[in-house]
């Protein structure tokens, strides 16, 4: 019986979010696969073992469980040749992840050494009987291209873009049949193994903020982002900006909204001073609600946005935090 | 240390990004072309590396004959030489890519007789957004590759580089000659003075016809994504309509 390998991602024990969408998608695929292939996942490295319960629920017949001393943390060519190994002795006929940072480096390892064409970020699949079809994103989201997939005798290699499935619980679990798994891993892969880590306490990151106050070049300099950083504060979110910004040195890019920047889904996006670039409007297309401030009625910001003031920025900003603090009673 | 950077010419378009009539590509009949934004940075690294501790940059191209604008902008912010793998201007896949790329550099390495000790090239390219020619092209050479990296510090036989993770970051120590997959932000690129502008007129352009089989990935059909179709309520046109704003923002539940 032939079968489709999800990658599936953790950091040492931690199940990633990423995975439910990876399980719900792979569901979608097994089901429109011909000769009812099946689902298998794999866990790679330290604490998977705890995980594989997660993926039988999520719908797998059988989870690998793949270990080794090099497993223990990340290393992209470590985890693709393990996949690699793990698809030949399974024989499977395709191997799919979400398209995070890691699940599209580890699909681009597995497709550099075997040799294959991978898809990276599709939006939907059609399996056939020789090559594939599937619709995938350029341009971060912009713009859709239809493609085919021939991989000769070898396995389909592809990765659904993140976000573009919604995870959803499975309607019946899996087997969920653990199998464990030690592939055989030259030293020499030990080169791209993390060494160390570097992680800042968290709070709330622009990625996960439920408000963003972001300001493009309108604001018209670094200090004018002072009226943003207070009406976001007033609000518990988080300041933004366009890339005019981050090239023209007000802001750092970690504040960079967009296809290159951070991808945001706040419950507002106040977007002041900014055009609306299809770049930009890519990595803020999720919010629930957008305010354009906007001197320029015709800007795309505008039209794309819910509410939208025609006015400067810099009277409608602090006339906005005056009225939230006399409502606060500040 | 002799670093190459890999750079694609994209499009850049702005509010709205039209294709084709025949769905093979993007329309730019009214566009400018830019430098995809993680190799731009990429380069801006290579430079600064260079500029700090010696060596030479080298960027290297594949595409049409146009993208020559792409290499003497790199040679205006600090590239030292600059190669062109001409295209007919069509897409190329990313396996064909990678394999016209490793010869482009093998032949480059077999000239200077020595490899790059590191070959940057950008995470993702910005229009086709492939994921996977850095790491092709890697494998290839038989040198470790490791992606979304934002930040580099050349030392003795290796690089240290930080990939970006949430809240964070992860610190590899990669042996050279290493690839790395650059992204935005891991500094701010130059603009180009005017000496080097006038430089970059007098680079010297190399070109390497290479051709390679199609791969696997086949592009049949560009369009755009169904509108969002959106009612804008026009809140104001002055301040007094800060009012209406905070209303809107109490009712949705996030001034609490
Ligand atoms: C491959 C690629 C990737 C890119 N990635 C990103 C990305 O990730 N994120 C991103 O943001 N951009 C990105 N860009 C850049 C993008 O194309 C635009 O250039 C950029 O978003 C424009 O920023 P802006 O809206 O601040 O500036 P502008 O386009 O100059 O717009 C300024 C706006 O401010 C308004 N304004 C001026 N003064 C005032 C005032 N006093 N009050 C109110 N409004 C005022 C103007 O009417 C105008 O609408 C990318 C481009 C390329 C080619």
């Amino acid at each position: 019986m032939s079968a489709l390998l999800v990658v599936l991602e953790h950091d040492r024990g931690k199940w990633s979010e990423a995975n439910d969408e990876a399980l719900t998608a792979a569901r979608q695929l097994v089901a429109d696969m011909a000769d009812g292939a099946e689902l298998h996942a794999v866990l790679i490295g330290d604490g998977a073992l705890d995980l594989a319960g997660q993926a039988g629920a999520g719908g797998a017949a059988v989870v690998h469980v793949a270990n080794d001393a090099m497993l223990t943390d990340f290393g992209p060519e470590a985890c693709g040749e393990t996949v690699v190994q793990l698809a030949v002795a399974e024989s499977v006929a395709a191997v799919m992840a979400v398209g995070t940072s890691r699940g599209n480096e580890v699909l681009a390892q597995v497709a550099a050494r075997m040799d294959l064409p991978f898809v990276a970020n599709c939006m939907t699949i059609a399996p056939g009987a020789g090559s594939w079809s599937m619709t995938r994103v350029q341009w971060g989201g912009s713009l859709l291209e239809d493609a085919t997939l021939d991989s000769g005798d070898g396995p389909k290699l592809v990765t659904y873009g993140h976000h573009a499935v919604v995870a959803a619980p499975a309607a019946a679990p899996g087997a969920g049949e653990v199998r464990e798994f030690a592939p055989t891993l030259d030293a020499s892969l030990a080169r791209t193994i993390v060494k160390d880590r570097d992680v800042q306490t968290a709070g709330v990151t622009l990625s996960t903020a439920p408000v963003v106050v972001s300001g493009g070049r309108g604001v018209g300099s670094a200090e004018g982002f002072a009226q943003l950083e207070e009406l976001a504060s007033l609000l518990g979110g988080r300041v933004g900006c366009s890339r005019a910004v981050t090239n023209l040195g007000w802001r750092n890019h970690t504040d960079q909204v967009g296809q290159t920047g951070t991808r945001i889904a706040p419950e507002i996006y106040i977007a002041t001073g900014i055009s609306g670039a299809i770049q930009h409007w890519v990595g803020a297309m999720a919010s629930k609600r957008i305010l354009a401030i906007n001197t320029d009625a015709e800007a795309n910001m505008v039209a794309k946005a819910d509410y939208a003031v025609i006015a400067d920025l810099h009277k409608v900003v602090p006339a906005i935090t005056a009225e939230i603090k006399r409502r606060k009673g500040l | 240390m002799n670093i190459l950077v890999c750079v694609k010419r994209v499009p850049a378009p702005g509010a709205k990004i039209n294709v084709t009539d025949d769905g093979q590509s993007v329309d730019a009949a009214h566009l400018g072309f830019t430098t995809s934004p993680h190799e731009e940075c990429a380069l801006e690294e290579a430079v600064q590396i260079a500029e700090r501790d010696g060596g030479e940059v080298t960027v290297l191209t594949l595409g049409p004959v146009e993208a020559e604008e792409q290499l003497r902008y790199a040679a205006s912010v600090g590239a030292h030489k600059i190669i062109l793998v001409p295209t007919d201007g069509s897409a190329w896949d990313p396996q064909r890519t990678a394999v016209a790329l490793t010869q482009a550099i093998e032949t480059a390495e077999a000239a200077n007789g020595s490899a790059f000790e590191l070959i940057l090239f950008g995470n993702e390219s910005a229009d086709s957004g492939g994921f996977q020619v850095g790491v092709r092209v890697a494998h290839k050479l038989g040198r470790p590759i490791v992606n979304a990296i934002k930040g580099i510090v050349p030392g003795d036989g290796s690089v240290t580089a930080n990939r970006e993770i949430d809240g964070g970051f992860e610190v590899y120590e990669v042996p050279t000659p290493a690839v790395l997959g650059v992204k935005e932000g891991i500094n701010l690129p130059r603009y180009p003075t005017m000496k080097g502008r006038l430089a970059s007129k007098k680079a010297v352009l190399e070109t390497a016809e290479i051709d390679a089989a199609a791969g696997g990935q086949t592009l049949v059909k560009l369009h755009r994504p169904p509108e969002q179709a959106s009612n804008t309520e026009i809140l104001g046109t002055d301040e007094s309509a800060a009012s209406a704003i905070v209303d809107i923002l109490e009712e949705i539940g996030v001034l609490a």
